[in-house]
Parts: C-alpha cells; sequence; structure tokens
C-alpha cells in the first residue's frame, strides 16, 4: 500500500524568505497581509523577480525587506527613498518598490517623499500607515488621528494630520491610491498596477496596529478594525485628494485617487541633455562598475 | 586594472583642488555624485555635473546631506562606484550614513573639504576641526580610512587612491580636504588612464546558491554582489550574520564587529602613507597634514637653517594613524611638534602613539587662516635647544 502525503505550499511562499518566519509582526498585525497583497501582485505581474528590489527603512513596516526573497534592503529611519533613488538612477533596470510604515515615510522621511515625487523618481512607495509608532511603543505620528491615544500624547493627540494621498498628489506623484487591509483583492490589484506604471507611485493602506493604536484606544480588538474598515469605507476612485482625510472613527475614501502621465527624472535628464550636448551626450543607462 | 580613458582627462591642468579631487573621481571610475551645495565645496560636484554627461553616469542635488549621503550608497549597490561631497554642516548630517556604510561594508568616498566650525563657523575659511569626527562621528564601534592632500595634484592623486582603498576593504573612505586646498589652484598633471591602476569591485565569484553576502575572505573582506544578479541579497543596518540576516544577539554582535574594526586595523602597516624628511638625525619631528604640513614647512626650513635637527612626518594616511612608526621614531627623538587647524585634534593620537618615550607639542590653531610659520619655529625652538 503506498501512502502519498499531500505537500501544502503556499502560492506566496517563493516569494518569501521562509528560513526567516516566524516573523516578528503581532497577532492581529496588517503588514502581513500587505506582503501576501504584495506576494500575490508579484506572482500575477509575471516580473521578473530577480530585477524587482524592495527597500525598506525603520519601523515595524520596515521589516518587510527582510523577508521578501528578493534583492532587499533595510536601511536608515526614514531614508528608503533617497537609498531607492540611488539604486534606481545607477541601473534603470531594476524595479525600485519603497516599503515601509507612515512614521518612517512621512515624518522623518517626509522631505524626501515630496522631492521624490516632485522629480518624479521611478519607484513605487507602499506607505502602511497604522497611525502610530509601533516598533517603538506607540508614539504619535504625523498621521495619528485627533483626539487619538499615544504614549507620548497621553491626553489625545491634537496635532493637525497629514493626508498623505493630498501630499503625494500635490508633491507631483503620477499614481496615488489608499486601500485597507480588508480590500485585499484591490490593493493587489493596485500594487499589480504600480508595478507596470512608469514614475513615482504611492499606496498607502491602512493597517491595524492591534497591539498598539486600537487597544489604547480602546477600537477593539484586530477583527473589530477589520469590521470598521469594511463598515466605514466608500470606494472613490478620482476622488479629489485634498476630501480624502481621515479621522479616528469616521469614513475612509479609498480608491485609486490620481493615475496621469508625465515624464520621469531620468527621461527628463536625457532630453535636457541631450538637447543641449547633441552628439557628446553618453547615455549609459546602467552604470555598473567592473 | 586601469582607468577607463572617458573618465581621463589626461594632460597639464591649472585647477584647484576642489575640480582636481572631481577628475580624481572621475578618473576612478566613479560615475554617481550625490549632493548638496555648501561652500567651500560645492565646486567638486558642480564640475562633475559639468562632466558627467559627456564621460557617462549621473549627477542629482538631493534635497539634504542626509538623502546625498544614502542615494550614493543606493547607486553603489545598484552597480555603480559613487561619491558625495560636503563640508562640515554636511558632514555632521551625514554620519548616520557613514555608519550604514561600514555596517553594510559598502565601497563609497565622502569628500569632506572642511572650514571653521563648530556650527555654521566660518563657511568660506579653512580649518582641520573634522579629524576626530571622521574617525569617531558615527555611532558603534567600527574602522574608518582617512586621506588628507595637501595640493590640488594630491587631490587628484588620493582621490584615485581613496576609490581604490574604499573597494579593496569595503568601507567607506573620508577624504578630508581643507578649504585652502580646496581653493589653491595649481599644477595638475593627470597621466593617461593606462598610468592609473584602479582596484576593481570585489565582485563574488561563487554562483547565487553557494553566496553569503558577510562571509568574509582570509582578508577579512567579502566578496559583494549587486541588486539585480539574481542573488537575492538581503543587506541591512541591523547586526546581521553571515546570511545578511538580522540576528540580535552578542555573539554574532561581537564577531561582526571586531570583523569591521580589524579588516582595516589589521592592514594599518600596509595602509601607512607619509611622507617624510631628514627624519635620520631629527631631534625633533614636525608632524602635520593637509594645508598646514605646507606652512610647516617653512618653520622647518627656518629652523634647520638655525642648525636646529628638525624632521618631517607628514601623514598622507591619517587614519589609520601610523602608530607604529610614531612609536618608532619616539624611541629615537626627543619631541614631536604638532600643527593643525584645530586646538590638538591629531596630537592626541602622536601623544598616545609616543606613550611618555618622546615629548609631545601641540601648536593649535582655532582655523579661519592657516598658522604663522614663526608660531610653530618657536615650538621647534622651544623643544629643539
Amino acid at each position: 500500500m503506498s501512502v502519498e502525503t499531500l505537500q501544502l505550499v503556499n502560492p506566496v511562499e517563493p516569494f518569501l524568505r521562509m528560513d526567516r518566519i516566524p516573523h516578528i509582526w503581532c497577532p492581529g498585525c496588517g503588514i502581513g497581509t500587505t506582503v501576501n497583497c504584495f506576494a500575490r501582485a508579484l506572482l500575477e505581474s509575471k516580473a521578473d523577480l530577480d530585477r524587482v528590489v524592495v527597500v525598506s527603512g525603520i519601523g515595524c513596516s520596515g521589516r518587510v525587506a527582510g523577508y521578501v526573497a528578493l534583492d532587499s534592503f533595510h536601511t536608515t529611519h526614514g531614508r528608503a527613498i533617497p537609498f531607492a533613488t540611488g539604486l534606481k538612477l545607477a541601473n534603470p533596470s531594476l524595479s525600485v518598490v519603497v516599503y515601509s510604515g507612515d512614521g518612517d515615510l512621512a515624518a522623518i522621511g517626509g522631505n524626501h517623499l515630496i522631492h521624490a515625487a516632485r522629480r518624479n523618481i521611478d519607484i513605487k512607495v507602499i506607505c502602511i500607515n497604522n497611525f502610530i509608532y509601533a516598533m517603538t511603543g506607540g508614539q504619535s505620528g504625523p498621521t495619528t488621528p485627533l483626539t487619538a491615544v499615544t504614549t507620548t500624547m497621553p491626553y489625545g493627540a491634537y496635532e493637525p494630520v497629514f493626508n498623505l494621498p493630498y501630499l503625494a498628489d500635490a508633491a507631483g506623484a503620477v499614481y496615488v491610491a489608499r486601500w485597507t487591509t480588508f480590500h485585499v483583492r484591490q490593493l493587489t490589484r493596485a500594487m499589480g498596477e504600480i508595478l507596470h506604471k512608469k514614475g513615482f507611485c504611492f499606496i498607502e493602506v491602512l493597517s491595524p496596529c492591534p497591539t498598539l493604536y486600537e487597544r489604547r484606544n480602546k477600537l477593539g480588538e484586530a477583527l473589530d478594525t477589520m469590521l470598521y474598515y469594511k463598515a466605514s469605507s466608500k470606494v472613490r476612485h478620482g476622488a479629489p485628494t485634498s476630501e480624502v482625510a481621515l479621522s479616528k472613527k469616521g469614513e475612509i475614501i479609498v480608491g485609486k485617487f490620481v493615475d496621469r502621465q508625465r515624464p520621469d527624472y531620468l527621461e527628463l535628464m536625457k532630453n535636457q541633455m541631450a538637447s543641449q550636448l547633441g552628439g557628446k551626450y553618453v547615455d549609459t543607462g546602467c552604470l555598473t562598475c567592473s | 586594472m586601469h582607468a577607463d580613458p572617458r573618465g581621463v582627462l589626461t594632460g597639464v591642468h591649472f585647477i584647484d583642488g576642489d575640480q582636481a579631487c572631481c577628475e580624481g573621481a572621475l578618473a576612478a571610475g566613479a560615475r554617481f555624485a550625490a549632493g548638496y551645495p555648501i561652500t567651500p565645496s560645492t565646486e567638486v560636484v558642480e564640475r562633475f555635473a559639468a562632466r558627467i554627461p559627456t564621460v557617462g553616469g549621473v549627477f542629482i542635488q538631493m534635497e539634504d546631506e542626509l538623502a546625498a549621503s544614502i542615494t550614493i550608497l543606493g547607486a553603489v549597490w545598484g552597480g555603480a562606484k559613487a561619491f558625495t561631497v560636503t563640508s562640515g554642516p554636511g558632514f555632521s548630517l551625514m554620519m548616520e550614513h557613514i555608519g550604514y556604510a561600514a555596517m553594510t561594508e559598502t565601497p563609497c568616498v565622502f569628500v569632506n573639504v572642511q572650514r571653521g566650525g563648530p556650527s555654521t563657523g566660518l563657511p568660506t575659511l579653512p580649518a582641520q576641526g573634522d579629524m576626530m569626527q571622521a574617525r569617531w562621528g558615527s555611532h558603534g564601534d567600527y574602522s574608518i580610512i582617512a586621506l588628507s592632500p595637501n595640493s590640488p595634484q594630491e587631490c587628484f592623486d588620493l582621490t584615485i587612491h581613496a576609490f581604490n582603498l574604499a573597494e579593496q576593504y569595503r568601507t567607506p573612505v573620508m577624504f578630508m580636504m581643507d578649504e585652502v586646498v580646496g581653493h589653491m589652484t595649481e599644477k595638475v598633471v593627470i597621466p593617461p588612464a593606462d598610468q592609473i591602476a584602479i582596484y576593481p569591485r570585489r565582485h563574488a565569484q561563487q554562483p547565487a546558491g553557494a553566496y553569503q553576502p558577510f562571509l568574509p575572505g582570509p582578508d577579512l573582506v567579502p566578496p559583494m554582489v549587486h541588486a539585480g544578479e539574481g542573488f537575492r541579497i538581503h543587506i541591512t543596518g541591523l547586526t546581521h550574520d553571515e546570511r545578511g540576516y538580522p540576528a540580535m544577539n552578542p555573539e554574532v554582535q561581537d564577531r561582526l564587529v571586531r570583523r569591521l574594526k580589524d579588516k582595516v586595523e589589521r592592514a594599518a602597516d600596509q595602509l601607512v602613507l607619509c611622507e617624510e624628511e631628514n627624519l635620520e638625525d631629527a631631534s625633533v619631528v614636525v608632524v602635520s597634514y593637509g594645508i598646514t604640513s605646507r606652512v610647516a614647512q617653512r618653520a622647518i626650513d627656518l629652523a634647520r637653517a638655525e642648525g636646529l635637527k628638525v624632521g618631517k612626518l607628514r601623514l598622507i594616511i591619517v587614519w589609520p594613524f601610523p602608530e607604529k612608526r610614531i612609536r618608532e621614531l619616539a624611541s629615537k627623538v626627543k619631541a614631536f611638534v604638532v600643527p593643525e587647524l584645530n586646538l590638538g585634534q591629531m596630537v592626541r593620537e602622536v601623544e598616545r602613539a609616543a606613550a611618555g618615550a618622546a615629548k609631545t607639542i601641540s601648536v593649535p590653531h582655532a582655523g579661519g587662516t592657516v598658522h604663522r610659520p614663526e608660531d610653530i619655529l618657536a615650538a621647534i625652538r622651544e623643544v629643539g635647544r
């Protein structure tokens, strides 16, 4: 009698460094869900995985780089975007994805976010927004909703909040979308879209931090956050980004807000150099040294 | 291997140190620079911005020095040879990425055309106040290589050397100019490309499956690969094992940090680069570097004319410090005289290496101009008589 063993392999396993699992994320955290979406987007995109690079900053979301089975760089706090800029300009054949958190990208790295969008550097930014600094224990950030309690605003947040899609849009991003970890299909589709879209693309993903944000703010467990995302999200593709600001318990406008074309940094640079230098301009492409 | 002739402006030039540094970088094979404007260093990247489109490469002016100093690291992992250029305030902002480059063993060059500090200090005037910062500025333990040119010709020659050392040891290299050397115009001879030796990137020879990004060779330096080559590397500033994976334990920390330190410090003897003169009969040795060495030369000449037995030791590679050479000399001479455009930085190293075997006299200067040779001469006379 022969015994057949059923080998169950999750289809996203080839995209993960399985020798690093289990990961560090808490039960109920949404970051893993987004990584699942990203892996499926890569699977569906048929991208050459040897040429997809993930660059992260610091924080819980910054740990994504360590779990994807791709060339991946875990850089310094806030500086994933300028690192990615150097990587992309030195080797334009790479598909460069910046995967990091709201504090990393919008606070300490906020300057780089707006300038990379302005320059239209051909990189894809996936910003996991859990409304707080989670790795360090739940401090306030520029996305913390008004009145939310954090360790550094124990009596409730009172600073005005960044509306990240509005910021990315105003700075010049060619693709701006927002989804939540409830919207796994839409998020997967959006991630697939930006892998094929030239220019600076920005996706904000709302993601629960049950340990440090929801619990402390009496917003329930991870499942309650999912139910909130489900009940309060309204899909409004093309919504003016000025109208998609978030609040602690209010409506969440999701969708693809911006999808436009404009020449990216290298195209602008090459056109200008060629127009001024003519035949003297050396267009090298990849700068790999020997 | 030899330099790529496309980057080499062979000929005799009359240019300043900043421009010569740029030509050195191009000759060394740098095809990527990121910078942020700051006096008195900006001419280096201005020239690079003008030259690179006809050589083939990219210059990008970033939004600040934090960005510039990590954009170059991204470019290196993308395959390029890359550098950034700054002065004091920008150098302070770059410290975190010097540490990241040391930790991730990213070969790159940081040029610092030093000006008076602290803070905004003297933007247009010289100092040598960042010498200890170059060695110790980023947090944690690591080693560093730093060079100090004293002429535009050396700005060219030693920039190439800086890139070569960065590749050989896979470490960030500090190129410590100063405002006077940066803005001094002199003859610079750029040789033909086939007379310029280039240390190639230490690319891994193993196939992807067998390669571990931080498994070192016998010289403690691991071979490197670039993103996009199919190796699926993970690079982190966290303490990491040979696979590049984060490892939060004291054993891996000890192994990694000791290696980062030892790969340069064990090579310290090979790395010594000093200019020596009249040390055979010297009873006093003037130890100097950068622009101060040229002022000190006048003091040495005057002292020798007075019959004082004075020798010269000029530090060209400043870090690692030529400790052994100073120790040897300390057993033979009466004293070291150490003029520098700061209130006493490298003199502490001289004193430490001399370990009491010879006297060490500091000739400090807060910067803003160079020493008066008479002040150095006075110190020589004081110990030489």
